[in-house]
């Protein structure tokens, strides 16, 4: 009996863990938008609406990427009060790439290196002060990233 | 265990530009082998702390390149400041490396 109560509170508190552990990470990493297979509805899960157009987003990539698997992008916002920038690729199969999130004190700057299936444009929404802004910049691709 | 992260920050004036290489093969979930298709295995959430205190986050897909390469900058700085960045992917695995600001020219 003893060996018995034993086992099925270890089974318990497994399951519990279990439990526990992808709930926490679905509640941060936002699985509709990054499962949408078009950058509009990526961009409704995440509740940008239509951010409007503007000219103080900074992308740095090259016009030509030789190797679509790995092509180095660098964002940089100018907007006052930026708290997030996030990357779309408008033509992969999924399109959201991700999120970078600036607590103060941290510049509205990143650098990343993403895969590009196609010549596509590259699409940043910046977050600032609760309002969306938004630019792009086409990426040609003589190699797609995508097939491994 | 996944291979350690190398990670650099070094410091320009007052601001520490924090660079990190990740050993993930990032896979996609599209791509096929000898006519199977290999799982989706990439990082999902990053996050660095310096300090202490969080000063950058990330939600990624699995569209970030293999082995992961990441630059930001934190103002207020100062040499010996402590760096700790996790990551985190969609298999439960993860991995926590830290470094030292070290002071630059």
């Amino acid at each position: 009996m003893q060996m018995n109560r034993r086992t099925l509170l270890q089974a318990g508190a497994a399951l519990g863990a279990a439990l526990l552990v992808p709930m926490r990470a679905l509640a941060a990493w936002n699985k509709a938008a990054f499962e949408a297979k078009s950058e509009a509805d990526a961009m409704r899960a995440l509740g940008m609406g239509s951010p409007a157009e503007s000219k103080d987003i900074e992308i740095r990539a090259p016009e030509i990427a030789e190797n679509g698997a790995v092509v180095p992008i660098e964002i940089t916002s100018n907007i006052p009060g930026t708290t997030s920038i996030s990357v779309f690729i408008e033509k992969n199969p999924f399109p959201y790439t991700g999120t970078f999130e600036f607590p103060s004190g941290t510049m509205p700057y990143v650098h990343l290196r993403a895969k590009l299936g196609e010549t596509t444009p590259v699409r940043v929404v910046v977050a600032a002060s609760g309002k969306f802004y938004t630019t792009a910049k086409e990426v040609k691709v003589t190699i797609g990233g995508c097939g491994g | 265990m996944p291979d350690p992260m190398k990670i650099r920050a070094t410091l320009q004036g007052d601001v520490a530009d924090i660079r990190v290489l990740m050993a993930h093969p990032m896979e996609t979930g599209l791509r096929k082998q000898g006519g199977k298709v290999v799982p989706a295995h990439y990082i999902q959430t990053i996050t660095a702390q310096l300090n202490g205190r969080t000063v950058f986050s990330a939600d990624i897909s699995q569209a970030i390149s293999r082995n992961p390469v990441f630059a930001f900058k934190v103002k207020g700085a100062k040499a010996g400041d402590k760096v700790v960045i996790t990551w985190k992917d969609n298999e439960g695995q993860s991995r926590t490396d830290e470094t030292t600001v070290q002071g630059g020219s």
